[in-house]
């Protein structure tokens, strides 16, 4: 089956910068995919060469088997994208900014698949408002409603939760996941990190414009991350023996022990008694992406 | 083509939507023109014989209006949308470089037509006009307003701040209307002002529409739309190759 996406070999330089150095990367129809990367990692430069809003210094760009200079027309067709900006054109309301980004997809006569996400995204009772009028939730979710105008079978969502708050954004990705049960596939971009946990069947991590891990959500919480202890103590110890090698952090009377085993909390809890150490509290932590995130990012 | 249609429908509602600002105000700034010069030189200057001052000052004041309306629509439409990020709309879908010209520069040439036919209107009952030959008037408009729209894309996409658009249509715009022989005939400088003002693409867009209401003007009209047309041919070969590279468009 031809990839959602196929990147292959693309570099881009801004000036003295090295936005994107050699990346490859492909996404199979129907993914739920994860990109993560710190700030300036190449993330979003990555999604504008394949939304053709950058131009690559070299390598190619194809969605659903289009290349987006080639074939730009049908690459654009197939694509969706939220944009990382809250943008808006102030001229016009919910509805007649849908009904132009319909027009501009060629498709006229939009109206019942318009109201259907506005439904669905909870935005009927402002389909009259200027655009002006909502709120940033709102913006934002009508951004995401002029990505899907089109029903493209690829979506990309560069950071689409920022500045959300907790309801919009639960609302926002059971509507996401379901149109990835449709059968789209959902490219997304983001800094919180158990969004794309939770989400992700698939993650690659950029750092420095280069893909630096790549793989299942499962396997890179298996490989990267650990189950975690956390105590508080009453006064500071110093750590002996084995006990120091399963130290992650350290802050203040506070320490976190990274585990693989639950048989191994005991061990641990015997190990802080014989360094003098007496327990206030302690709380048990599950392998997270954050965990992996910053174990990859300095690992490379 | 839908995507154009769609693109020069969106750029039309945009103007529409602020209308005052867009289509009313040049309007009445122009008759505030008309009103005022032709009130003070009436009875003082006949540019051509036969032709009151105010009459000769209609064609160029529509004329001037038209020009300056079709550069501020599409100029500013594009800076707006790309100080505000919006442009993200327009250059997302599929739609070619030509389809994105050819419609920033129709709505252009639309809101200028507009603006034109409504000074145009107002001035009817203040003078008698006579309409000697209206393929040149209407061939003069299209020409002139695609001009000034297409160098309104240019603007648009160069600028980076308002600052820098109201440089290029205070420095650059408002000079080549304004001498280009709106409020007078190039006969009445002194020769070697007459000679500047033929470098002057504007001059031949106000002359040759000029020519078009009596049938008289400073220069052949053939002559003007000929250098009127090969300036437009040359800024949207410039223009288009802009769009083409993606410059300061698509990074």
């Amino acid at each position: 089956m031809i990839p959602a996406i196929r990147i292959a070999g693309v570099t881009k330089r801004f000036r003295s910068l090295q936005a994107l150095a050699g990346v490859d990367l492909e996404v199979a129809q129907g993914e739920f995919f994860g990109l993560l990367g710190p700030n300036g990692a190449g993330k979003t430069t990555l999604i504008s060469s394949l939304a053709g809003l950058a131009r690559p210094d070299s390598g190619t760009l194809e969605v659903m088997g289009h290349d987006v200079v080639k074939d730009y027309r049908a690459a654009r067709l197939a694509l969706g994208v939220v944009p990382q900006e809250l943008v808006f054109d102030p001229f016009f309301s919910v509805r007649e900014m849908l009904k132009i980004q319909s027009g501009y997809f060629g498709i006229r006569n939009n109206d019942d698949w318009i109201d259907e996400i506005l439904h669905h995204l909870d935005l009927t009772g402002k389909a009259g408002a200027n655009m002006r009028m909502l709120s940033g939730g709102m913006k934002r979710r009508a951004l995401v409603a002029q990505a899907l105008v089109h029903r493209p079978p690829v979506i990309v969502l560069d950071e689409p939760t920022a500045g959300v708050d907790v309801e919009l954004r639960q609302g926002l990705w059971q509507f996401i996941r379901k149109l990835n049960q449709d059968g789209h596939t959902i490219v997304l971009t983001t800094h919180y990190l158990e969004e794309a946990e939770t989400l992700c069947g698939r993650i690659a991590m950029l750092k420095a414009g280069r893909v630096v891990a790549l793989d299942t959500t499962a396997n890179l919480l298996q490989r990267f991350a650990s189950h975690t202890l956390r105590v508080s103590l009453a006064e500071p110890i110093t750590l002996a023996g084995p006990l120091a090698g399963k130290l992650l952090r350290a802050e203040g009377n506070t320490l976190e022990f990274g585990f693989d085993a639950f048989d191994e909390v005991a061990d641990l809890l015997a190990g802080v008694r014989t360094c003098g150490g007496k327990v206030m509290d302690m709380v048990l932590g599950k392998p997270d992406m954050e965990q992996v995130f910053v174990g990859i990012m300095n690992q490379n | 083509m839908e995507g154009f249609k769609t693109l020069l429908y969106k750029e039309c509602l945009r103007f529409w939507k602020v209308g005052f600002q867009t289509v009313l105000s040049p309007v009445l700034n122009a008759v505030l023109y008309l009103l005022i010069f032709g009130h003070v030189l009436e009875d003082h200057v006949q540019p051509y014989p036969g032709v009151s001052y105010t009459a000769f000052l209609v064609p160029g004041l529509v004329m001037m209006t038209v020009l300056q309306n079709a550069f501020a629509n599409s100029s500013s439409s594009l800076i707006q949308s790309k100080i505000t990020g919006n442009i993200v709309f327009v250059l997302l879908p599929p739609i070619s470089y030509r389809e994105f010209y050819a419609a920033y520069v129709l709505a252009a040439v639309l809101r200028a037509t507009l603006c034109g036919i409504g000074v145009l209107l107002v001035s009817l009952p203040l003078t008698e006009l006579h309409f000697a030959a209206p393929g040149w008037i209407i061939a003069f408009t299209l020409m002139g307003g695609a001009f000034l729209g297409s160098l309104g894309v240019i603007a648009g996409i160069w600028a980076d701040k308002f600052d820098q658009l109201a440089a290029f249509q205070n420095f650059l715009i408002m000079p080549l209307t304004m001498l280009s022989g709106v409020f007078y005939s190039i006969h009445s400088l002194p020769a070697v002002w007459q000679g500047v003002s033929h470098f002057n693409p504007f001059f031949f867009m106000i002359d040759g529409f000029r020519y078009g209401f009596f049938g008289v003007s400073d220069v052949s009209p053939w002559t003007s739309f000929g250098v009127v047309s090969v300036c437009f041919v040359v800024l949207a070969a410039i223009t288009l190759q802009m769009l083409a590279r993606g410059y300061k468009l698509r990074a």
